[in-house]
């Protein structure tokens, strides 16, 4: 890791733009993230008389501007219905729709198109193969594990099948560093087990599961995977081939995409095999009132008119995250968090949740003595956006017998500007509460 | 510091955060319920002694940011003596200066020490913490009167 830079102390020949055979590798990422930093039109925004400091990318990430514009240029230029149309506009839709579908797939590393879903989000996915995949697999005696570090969207889902199915959920226990017992899984594993739905980057620990290790194990036992993806997508690299993951979900709008789009992959074997989760126009290939005949993979899974100014900004969002290079934006958010967690440990009375040897860049915190609400409302002030609360993980809090945290979330425009930003608020907020 | 911040957390705010008032159940009381805001996370329980119709004790409990501490606490203080009906008015008040709404009469000796909370109507997202505790009150009397039909509006239920 590279020499840390101070706010304010670019290298001269970094702020001209030319890198000097001498210079590190931490120089070199600063000069990107910066240069990155004019990419995001919002990121020039003042709140409240003061540069506005993003660093809740967890909840949602900002958008570059070539995705502002492929999302514009789709409705100025070609808004048509797709699929169906003879005209020109609606062909450039269909490609411009088809063509994202296939940048997906490189971007996930998915052995054909036809197994990348489009849903509106990770939630959807998740209930998707929860109807489609699970509910048709379960019932009294069989069970769907989880972790105890899921977001609700990969819990609710599975309760409310198990409600309809008489299945129970199973969870693997973590340890106060936020690790999961991996030592635990083999055990909840067995032939009862239906599906092992597990998270890649926990939105409130930073967490990275060793995915790879628990696939593996979990296909010795015979039990297929869902791996949410939605916290790492944009942040570590994420290969399903290489995974031989079963399914994976991914929210556009956390990898600097639009909102309302997101990405169920599965197999294509697991695909093939489930019934369609919605019924409706486009996921059928003949209709009579006797008899439907559903559409191929991956039309029979999207139902109605889909979101294609969404899927075209995705399809943006992913050349961007490859143009960057995820190795570089790991690098450089690694960094960062390094830094912040050094930073935040010098003030007294901060306590860092999720200590996890592999961590994303997600820092949650409490400030001894400042309620997380009242912390954010203070940074607010000056102009640093964080999210506090239970972050949707309540059984996470409950763990750690706390009501709520502060979260700190990175994405790869940030710098160490940023995180000094973030220091000065906590002090404010420290003088506030003396 | 800005002087919106100073403005929300005044010192009156903050004490009642470190030292709350009122804090802890009630033995026996005639009443009590609970609050619940999941978008934050904070819980706090509302116990009521009630003398015919009038609060002869109130208390409260729970976890909770310094606004929902300090609401609470000076809540407790203010309500102890007041009939239901007082009660219910007071918070109507309360209500409508804390969604900027119009603020009470000066000469309303009730609002002496809820005014330090009239700044809250420049911070919308945190006036459910300041307005949960008197939801949860509204909620035991309403326990304690049964049919009497107390109003109950949205962040009541969120509550």
């Amino acid at each position: 890791m590279g020499r840390v830079l101070n706010e304010g102390e670019f290298p001269s020949d970094a702020r001209a733009g030319i890198t000097r055979p001498g210079c590190t590798d931490s120089d070199d990422a600063l000069l990107k993230a910066e240069a990155l930093r004019e990419e995001f039109p919002i990121l020039r925004r003042r709140i409240r008389g003061r540069p506005l400091v993003y660093l809740d990318n967890a909840a949602t990430t900002q958008k570059p501007r070539r995705v502002l514009d492929a999302v514009q240029q789709y409705y100025q230029h070609y808004n048509a219905n797709v699929h169906r149309g003879v005209h020109l506009l609606s062909q450039e839709a269909t490609e411009a729709y088809e063509g994202a579908r296939r940048k997906v797939q490189r971007f996930i590393g998915a052995r054909d198109a036809s197994e990348v879903v489009y849903v509106r989000g990770a939630t959807e996915a998740i209930n998707l193969v929860a109807q489609s995949f699970a509910r048709p697999r379960l019932g009294i005696g069989k069970e769907i594990l989880v972790t105890a570090m899921e977001h609700h969207s990969n819990i609710v889902p599975w309760q409310l099948v198990c409600e309809q199915t008489g299945a129970s959920l199973r969870v693997v226990p973590m340890n106060e560093r936020g690790e999961l017992l991996i030592d635990q899984v083999p055990k909840l594993l067995s032939d009862r087990t239906v599906l092992f739905g597990l998270v890649h980057v926990s939105n409130v620990l930073g967490t990275v599961n060793p995915v790879k290790q628990l696939i593996e194990l979990s296909h010795s036992r015979g039990v297929p995977v869902l791996v949410d993806a939605a916290q790492s997508a944009a942040h570590v690299r994420v290969d399903v081939e290489q995974l031989d993951v079963d399914f994976l979900v991914i929210s556009g709008h956390k990898m600097y995409g639009p909102m309302g789009i997101g990405i169920l992959y599965g197999k294509r074997g697991w695909l093939e095999e489930m019934p369609p989760y919605q019924g409706g126009g486009d996921m059928i290939a003949s209709v009579t009132f006797e008899r439907t005949v559903y559409n191929d993979l991956p039309f029979k899974f999207e139902a109605g008119t889909p979101n294609v100014a969404g899927a075209v900004g995705l399809g943006a969002a992913t050349d961007f995250l490859l143009d960057v290079g995820i190795a570089s934006i790991a690098g450089w958010e690694a960094e960062l968090l390094e830094y912040a967690e050094r930073r935040l440990c010098e003030i007294p009375g901060v306590r860092i949740l999720g200590r996890a040897a592999h961590k994303a860049a997600v820092l949650s915190f409490l400030v001894e003595g400042i309620h997380p609400h009242d912390l954010g409302t203070i940074l607010d002030q000056q102009g640093v956006a964080i999210r506090t609360g239970h972050h949707c993980a309540q059984p996470v809090m409950e763990f750690f017998g706390i009501p709520a945290t502060a979260r700190a979330s990175l994405g790869l425009y940030n710098t160490k500007g940023d995180i000094n930003a973030l220091m000065d608020g906590v002090l404010v907020a420290r003088e506030v509460f003396k | 510091m800005t002087h919106s911040l100073t403005d929300l957390y005044q010192e009156v705010i903050l004490d009642h955060n470190r030292h709350p008032r009122n804090f802890g159940p009630l033995p026996q009381p005639t009443s009590k319920a609970e609050g619940y805001n999941p978008l934050c996370g904070d819980r706090v329980t509302v116990y009521l002694k009630m003398d015919g119709d009038r609060i002869a004790e109130v208390s409260f409990e729970g976890t909770g940011c310094a606004i929902s501490t300090a609401s609470a606490s000076i809540m407790t203080e203010v309500l102890k003596g007041k009939t239901l009906d007082e009660a219910q008015r007071i918070f109507e008040k309360f209500h409508q200066m804390v969604t900027g709404q119009g603020l009470p009469d000066p000469e309303d000796e009730d609002f002496d020490r809820l005014m330090v909370f009239h700044r809250l109507s420049e911070f919308p997202v945190r006036v459910k913490c300041a307005t949960l505790v008197w939801h949860t009150l509204l909620r035991a009397l309403q326990e304690k009167e049964g049919t009497r039909g107390l109003r109950s509006d949205r962040e009541g239920r969120a509550g």
